[in-house]
């Protein structure tokens, strides 16, 4: 119906032609777009939205703004490099008074406690034992006879650094940093760093993963890429079926197996090789064979791509130029895979680094990867801050190697075309 | 085997020997676990260790009386139908559009798009907990489905867009030509033709929603409790022989979505060497 009322347009209004498809073709792809349009505003409600919200909470900090306000402003002007003066301390007094009138002390001392272990008791006796604003002028003399920390520094500058609107303070912790009195950045004392541990231990468990997944795929992706199709159809339903199979059953199915009185213990025993259980499960052994079962679908799919992608005329030219096998694989073989192997250990790994629920379920304490500690800090004990801040870092690591993941396979397509 | 003809020496025989060797074993890896938990669901007995004393479908019975299980299967099935068709909606249409687009932006919006897979589950479930809680979508069916149906609508617009790619786009010029309206020629001429992506897409799109548990793990009241996560609070109190007969059912719709799924795939196949 369009294309008619244009062609009769065309004698009386002489809009050239070259314009007129340019036209069509404009609003050819603003119509694509709005088909593309519902799926972007509604992942921008259900998914980038609330990850931005997260990224967010990572450095806002309104807590002690909100329940201290005139001690925040007053030490907006302070420069931290001896006590605050009086006006600092009137206004605490009364900011104090207020909160506790208010019932919103507890929100400050927790968000300070973080900051300065103990900050908490400081902040709650004070409330208890400040029965009225104190007089003129004796703010600072009433609030230290209260509690001695009103004379140190560190406690100031405590509130100071917390006074927000925004804090580096949950990123700083999150990579065992933080601020010391006179601002500086240095590392977190050792009884409260335990992050960096937490990252290179998943990182470890995933590097630790995808080699496993790379050295037992490997020779099962040759397998598949060599046999002739019917063949390799039927054995991959060996790899399709527990990619298609539920996690939860996957990682039930290996507690079975592993537990002290599972299959595993009670074979080895049957066969004479222990007399004690071994201890298989709960453990980083537990984890890693779990999260190897899972994974391994993800490598061995792009591998076999990849290979699959091979002519084996290339070897049978190395064979007929004299090369031995292993120079073959080495040489002509091996190489040429390198695609497939980056691509299915890039997502092995970026997979691996987020995994949440087989850690939680097969592994002990000293197993608990990042994200269990992101979960423990939003469900468990409130710290909102530092769950983002733990989050942002995981992201931040995740999006990179999905860069590379996204160069990689899309070389790979490149290459995989021109050969065909 | 037809390989062993071009195996000549006695090396390369070997390395074949070993390769064959090395993935049986790797095959056994992998679906040992999945067939050594099936026959304990049967197990008349109440400890998870072979030999079975004896067969009874207790279990199974155990399964299908209790409320919890049952109410879990239900909402499994509710939030998956659900986001399935919620996914399949929005995916197609952005498939559709994409296909068309034409822009240097293709591709940052096509990573924006497909990168609730690869975003950590976790940071997807703390972020909606944080954005859904004021507004009241914790704790609510149509919280999870709006959740689930995010982390599945990219594998829709990736096999639609497969399907899309090998589709002769000058069907579509010569319905138009032939005076269909675009309505007209999508439902007569490109549905049918998509028709086996979109199963596949649907099919993808409800085993992520129906395996998906750390979404549901922040995100669910105890009304809203799926399958996995039932399997997963059972796994860390203790497992009992019930969890194993949910695991075999759950297994079962595995299987069951696999076969679906290849056999749209040979149907393509056939399709396209018929064609």
């Amino acid at each position: 119906m369009t294309t008619s009322s244009l062609t009769g347009a065309d004698a009386s209004t002489e809009v050239p032609l070259k314009r007129r498809l340019r036209r069509a073709e404009r609003a050819r792809q603003v119509k694509a777009l709005a088909l593309v349009l519902p799926l972007l505003l509604f992942l921008l409600f259900t998914f980038a939205g609330p990850i931005a919200g997260m990224l967010w909470r990572a450095v806002d900090d309104r807590e002690v703004r909100h329940v201290l306000p005139q001690t925040v402003a007053a030490l907006a002007s302070w420069d931290g490099k001896d006590l605050p003066n009086e006006d600092a301390f009137a206004a605490l007094a009364s900011d104090i008074v207020a909160a506790r009138a208010a019932g919103t002390i507890a929100i400050a001392a927790k968000r300070l406690n973080y900051a300065l272990n103990g900050f908490r008791t400081i902040l709650t006796s004070t409330a208890r034992n400040l029965k009225a604003a104190p007089e003129p002028g004796a703010a600072k003399e009433t609030l230290s006879k209260i509690n001695a920390a009103w004379r140190e520094r560190a406690t100031w500058t405590t509130i100071k650094d917390a006074g927000g609107p925004v804090t580096g303070y949950y990123l700083l912790s999150a990579l065992d940093l933080m601020r010391n009195v006179d601002g500086a950045i240095i590392a977190a004392p050792p009884d409260q760093a335990i992050y960096r541990e937490v990252f290179t231990r998943t990182f470890v468990i995933s590097l630790s993963v995808t080699v496993l997944c790379l050295l037992l795929g490997f020779p099962v992706a040759y397998l598949l890429a060599a046999l002739p199709p019917a063949r390799s159809n039927l054995l991959m339903i060996f790899v399709l079926l527990p990619f298609w199979t539920s996690l939860l059953v996957r990682t039930c199915a290996w507690i079975v197996l592993l537990q002290s009185n599972g299959v595993v213990n009670d074979s080895l025993h049957w066969l004479g090789i222990i007399d004690q259980p071994l201890r298989l499960i709960y453990n980083r052994f537990g984890v890693c064979v779990a999260m190897t079962h899972v994974l391994l679908p993800f490598m061995i799919l792009p591998l076999y791509s990849s290979m699959k992608a091979i002519s084996p005329a290339y070897m049978r030219a190395a064979a007929s130029l004299g090369a031995p096998p292993v120079t073959a694989f080495l040489r002509i073989y091996l190489p040429q895979t390198l695609p497939g192997i980056g691509a299915g250990s890039l997502l092995v790994f970026i997979l691996a680094l987020g995994y949440y629920i087989t850690p939680a379920l097969v592994g002990g304490a000293a197993d608990q990867m990042i994200s269990y500690f992101i979960a423990l800090y939003t469900t468990e004990t409130a710290n909102w801050g530092l769950a983002s801040a733990l989050g942002a870092v995981l992201l931040l690591a995740t999006l990179l190697l999905a860069l590379v993941y996204g160069k990689l396979v899309q070389g790979q397509q490149v290459t995989g075309g021109m050969k065909n | 085997m037809s390989d062993n003809a071009s195996l000549r020496t006695p090396s390369q025989r070997i390395a074949w020997t070993a390769t064959i060797a090395v993935s049986t074993l790797v095959f056994i890896f992998l679906i040992a676990p999945i067939l050594a938990i099936m026959p304990l669901s049967f197990s008349s007995g109440s400890y998870l260790t072979y030999p079975l004393p004896g067969l009874s479908l207790r279990w199974y019975d155990d399964f299908i009386n209790s409320p919890r299980w049952m109410n879990a299967l239900k909402n499994s099935m509710i939030i998956g139908v659900a986001s399935t068709a919620l996914s399949m909606v929005l995916g197609t249409l952005a498939a559709l559009g994409l296909a068309q687009w034409k822009s240097r932006f293709k591709p940052l919006v096509l990573a924006f798009v497909l990168s609730p897979v690869v975003v950590p589950g976790v940071i997807t479930a703390v972020g909606l907990y944080f954005f859904f809680a004021p507004i009241g979508l914790t704790g609510s069916y149509l919280g999870l489905i709006l959740a689930h149906t995010a982390l599945a609508t990219p594998f829709v617009v990736i096999t639609v867009g497969a399907t899309l790619q090998s589709f002769d786009t000058n069907l579509a010029r010569a319905a138009a030509s032939l005076g269909a309206s675009p309505i007209y020629a999508f439902r007569r001429v490109i549905l049918p033709l998509i028709l086996p992506g979109l199963a596949s897409g649907a099919l993808f799109a409800f085993a992520t929603s129906f395996d998906e548990v750390v979404i549901v793990l922040f995100m669910a009241g105890p009304e809203q409790r799926t399958l996995p996560r039932e399997m997963f609070s059972g796994i860390r109190e203790n497992i009992s022989p019930t969890i194993t007969a949910a695991a075999v059912i759950l297994t079962t719709v595995s299987v069951i979505l696999l076969a679906t799924l290849e056999g749209l795939r040979r149907r393509n196949e056939r399709l396209k060497a018929g064609g």
